[in-house]
C-alpha cells in the first residue's frame, strides 16, 4: 500500500508558499474557498491513489479536529 | 391501432367464488399489488407454471406518468416475458444524456456506446402504458387470475403458509396463500401489518414534475441542467416521452409551498422560463414530491416476500427504483417456482434476500450520492459540486465526478453463494454473477438476438469450434431432477448451416453472427457458460464437463450436494 508522503519533498517549500497565497490574493473568502476547492479536486486526480487520498483526508481532518 | 387512454381505464370488480367458500381457498402463491412489479411478478410466475392471484385495492392502473425511464435490462426481462417490443415500439429510446451547468454544456455521456445490443439503454415511456401492456399481457394469461377492489387489510403467518383478509365491495372473506410476494408500494401497507418498516435517509428538499404537452424539438436525450438561467441555483431534468409528452423536472428547494406550487399559475411561468415566452404547451400531470432512500432490513419475512418499493426506496435520478423492482421478481420467481415444485430447498429464497438486499444497497448507494450532488447539505459541499462542474468545462477527469444520476444498471451479485468461481482467467467485464450480455445470433437461418434465445430456464451455452458437435447425451447428464439445462451450441457465423435450429439430442444450435458473443464472452471453442433463468451467469469453465456443469447447477439452485447423475462416471468425461 502506497503511503502519504510527509517527509519534505518539495525542492523550494518557500517558494510553493508564497506561490500559494499568490494564488489567493485578492480574492473574497468565498471566492478563496472555491479556490482551494478546485486545486483539492486537481491535486486529488493527479494522485489517483485511494489509500494515498484516505490517508492524506484522514490527517487534514485530525489536523482541524485537534486544532479546534 | 389507437391507444387505449390506460389512465381513465376502469378494471371491473368481479365477485371471486373464492369469497362464498366455506373453507379460506389456498393458493400457491398471491401477490398484492398490481403495479409495475407486481404484474412482472405474476407474468414471471405464469411463465413458470406456476397458478397466481393477483389482489389490487383499486380499479385503475397508474394515474399520472410517474416512472418513465425503463432500462435496458428491464426490456430484457420484458422480452422474456413477451412484452419488451410493445414497450420498445411505443416508448422512446434513448442512450445519451447531457449535463449543463448555468450557460452551457459541461458533458455529455452515452449510455450504451455499442452497437450489437437488442435493446438501448433506456426508453421513456409513461408508467400508465407499461402498466397497461403488462395489465393485458397478464390478463390473456390462464394461470393469472387478476382481482381488482380486492383491499388486503389483514395477515396472518402460518408455519407454511400466509392467512389474508381481504375486503372488497361484496364484504371480508379469507385466502390462504402458500407464498404472499407483497409489491404493495412505498407506504406498503402489508409491511406495516406485519410491524416491519423501511429506514433510511429522507432528504430535505422538493422537486415539482411539470409533464407537458409540446411540440418540440429536443433530441430524444436526458438533459440536465444544473443552477441554468432559466430557474437559478436549482436543477432541471427534461426527458422526451411518447405522445408529444416532454418531463420537465424542476428542483424548488425545503421552503417551497407544496400546495402553491402544484397550481397551474405557478407552474407555467417555470415551464415558460425555459421554452421561452412564445412556447405553446399544456400542462399534463404535475406532481410536487420529496423523497428518500430507505430499505427494509430483510425482504422476506417467513413466508412473506417483498419486492419493488415496499422493500426499498431510492431518489428517481437514476431510474432505479421501477427498474429495480422488475429485476427484483426477476430474481425471485424462477427461485420461487423451483420451491413451490419441491426442486430446490427454501431456503434459496434467501438468496433472494441476499441478492437484491445487495442490489438495494448498491442502488441506494448510487441515488444518495447523486443526492447529495444534486441537493448539496452544506455551504462547502455546494463550493464543491460548483467547483466540479466548473473544472468540467475544460478538465476530463471532472466530468466523471459531475453526479446528475448515475443510470440503472443491473446489479453484478459478485458474492454470491449461488455462484461458482471461475477457476481460470477470462478477458471480459462479465463475471459470474453479472447479468449475460447480449449479441446478434443467426438461428435457424433468421437473425436474433442471444438473450432472446435463453427463455426461462438454465441454459449452458458451449463455444464451439468449426464441425465440432457436442454429446447428445450433455443436457441430461448436465441436468437434475425437475432443474433441466438447455444446451445451446455456439457455432461460429455460417457454421451452423444445415443444422437444424435443436437437434434430436435436444441441442439447440445458433451462430455468432458477427463474433461478438465470442468477443463479449471471452470464449475460445470448448468454453462454457452455465446461465441461470434470470440470465446472470453461474459458472464458466474453459471445457464442457458434465460433472462439473452438474455441481454448478446444484449450487445455483441451492443444493449443497447433488445426486449423482443416473448415466454414472461416464457423465465426467471431459468433452472438448
Amino acid at each position: 500500500m502506497t503511503r502519504l508522503n510527509i517527509q519534505p519533498n518539495l525542492a523550494s517549500p518557500d517558494d510553493f508558499y508564497e506561490a500559494l497565497l499568490q494564488a489567493h490574493q485578492d480574492l473574497p473568502i468565498e471566492r478563496s474557498h472555491a479556490l482551494n476547492a478546485a486545486l483539492v479536486l486537481l491535486l486529488a486526480n493527479h494522485i489517483g491513489d485511494k489509500d494515498v487520498l484516505r490517508e492524506a483526508l484522514a490527517r487534514a481532518r485530525r489536523c482541524v479536529d485537534e486544532a479546534a | 391501432m389507437a391507444d387505449i387512454d390506460y389512465q381513465a381505464l376502469q378494471l371491473p370488480y368481479r365477485p371471486h367464488p373464492d369469497a362464498r367458500a366455506t373453507q379460506p381457498v389456498r393458493h400457491p402463491v398471491i401477490v398484492v399489488g398490481a403495479g409495475p412489479v407486481g404484474l412482472t411478478a405474476a407474468l414471471d410466475l405464469a411463465a413458470h407454471g406456476v397458478p397466481v392471484v393477483v389482489l389490487d385495492d383499486d380499479c385503475r392502473l397508474s394515474t399520472g406518468s410517474r416512472a418513465i425511464c425503463f432500462s435496458k435490462r428491464t426490456l430484457e426481462i420484458w422480452d422474456r416475458l413477451g412484452v419488451g417490443q410493445r414497450m420498445v415500439d411505443k416508448g422512446v429510446c434513448w442512450n445519451v444524456g447531457r449535463v449543463f451547468f448555468g450557460e452551457g454544456e459541461v458533458w455529455r455521456f452515452d449510455l450504451l456506446p455499442e452497437t450489437g445490443h437488442r435493446r438501448p439503454a433506456f426508453i421513456n415511456l409513461q408508467q400508465y402504458y407499461a402498466e397497461g401492456y403488462l395489465y393485458e399481457r397478464a390478463a390473456s394469461q390462464p394461470l393469472i387470475d387478476l382481482r381488482w377492489r380486492h383491499k388486503v387489510i389483514e395477515v396472518a403467518q402460518l408455519p407454511d403458509g400466509v392467512r389474508l383478509t381481504v375486503e372488497t365491495p361484496d364484504g371480508r372473506h379469507a385466502l390462504l396463500a402458500d407464498w404472499l410476494l407483497a409489491c404493495d408500494g412505498s407506504r406498503s401497507p402489508i409491511r406495516g401489518m406485519i410491524g416491519q418498516q423501511a429506514r433510511g435517509r429522507v432528504f430535505r428538499d422538493r422537486f415539482l414534475i411539470a409533464d407537458v404537452k409540446m411540440q418540440a424539438d429536443f433530441p430524444p436525450e436526458r438533459w440536465f441542467w444544473f443552477d441554468p438561467p432559466f430557474h437559478p441555483g436549482q436543477s432541471v431534468l427534461l426527458h422526451r416521452q411518447p405522445d408529444d409528452v416532454w418531463r420537465i423536472d424542476f428542483q424548488m428547494g425545503w421552503d417551497t409551498d407544496p400546495v402553491e406550487a402544484v397550481k397551474p399559475e405557478n407552474v407555467k411561468p417555470l415551464v415558460r422560463a425555459l421554452l421561452g415566452p412564445e412556447a405553446r404547451f399544456e400542462l399534463e400531470w404535475v406532481s410536487i414530491y420529496t423523497f428518500a432512500c430507505e430499505r427494509m432490513e430483510r425482504f422476506r419475512h417467513g413466508r412473506i416476500i417483498f419486492a419493488g418499493d415496499s422493500a426499498h426506496r431510492v431518489s428517481p435520478f437514476g431510474a432505479r427504483g421501477a427498474n429495480s423492482g422488475v429485476q427484483d421478481v426477476d430474481n425471485l420467481c424462477w427461485k420461487l417456482a423451483l420451491v413451490l415444485a419441491g426442486h430446490a430447498p427454501e431456503s434459496l429464497l434467501d438468496t433472494y434476500c441476499t441478492e437484491r438486499e445487495y442490489a438495494a444497497d448498491e442502488n441506494i448507494r448510487h441515488s444518495t450520492r447523486a443526492t447529495d450532488f444534486i441537493t448539496p447539505k452544506s455551504e462547502i459541499s455546494r463550493v464543491f459540486r460548483n467547483t466540479v462542474l466548473a473544472l468540467a468545462r475544460e478538465h476530463p477527469f471532472a466530468r466523471a465526478l459531475v453526479n446528475s444520476g448515475r443510470l440503472s444498471q443491473p446489479c453484478a451479485y459478485r458474492d454470491t453463494p449461488l455462484s461458482t468461481p471461475d477457476d481460470d482467467c477470462y478477458d471480459s467485464p462479465m463475471q459470474p454473477g453479472c447479468v449475460a450480455l447480449d449479441a446478434p445470433i443467426r438461428r435457424a437461418g433468421h437473425d436474433d438476438w442471444w438473450l432472446s434465445t435463453l427463455g426461462g430456464g438454465f441454459v449452458l451455452a458451449v463455444f464451439c469450434g468449426p464441425g465440432q458437435l457436442l454429446p447428445p447425451a450433455l443436457a441430461s447428464q448436465a441436468g437434475l431432477p425437475g432443474v433441466p439445462v438447455r444446451v445451446v451450441a455456439v457455432h461460429p457465423a455460417g457454421a451452423a448451416d444445415g443444422l437444424a435450429a435443436a437437434d434430436a439430442g435436444g441441442i439447440d444450435h445458433v451462430e455468432d453472427a458477427q463474433g461478438l458473443l465470442a468477443r463479449r464472452y471471452d470464449a475460445r471453442p470448448g468454453t462454457c457458460y452455465l446461465i441461470r433463468p434470470d440470465q446472470h451467469v453461474a459458472a464458466r469453465w474453459r471445457s464442457v464437463e458434465a460433472g462439473r456443469v452438474r455441481q454448478a447447477l446444484a449450487r445455483a439452485v441451492g443444493i449443497a450436494e447433488p445426486a449423482p447423475a443416473a448415466c454414472g462416471a461416464d457423465a465426467d468425461r471431459r468433452l472438448a
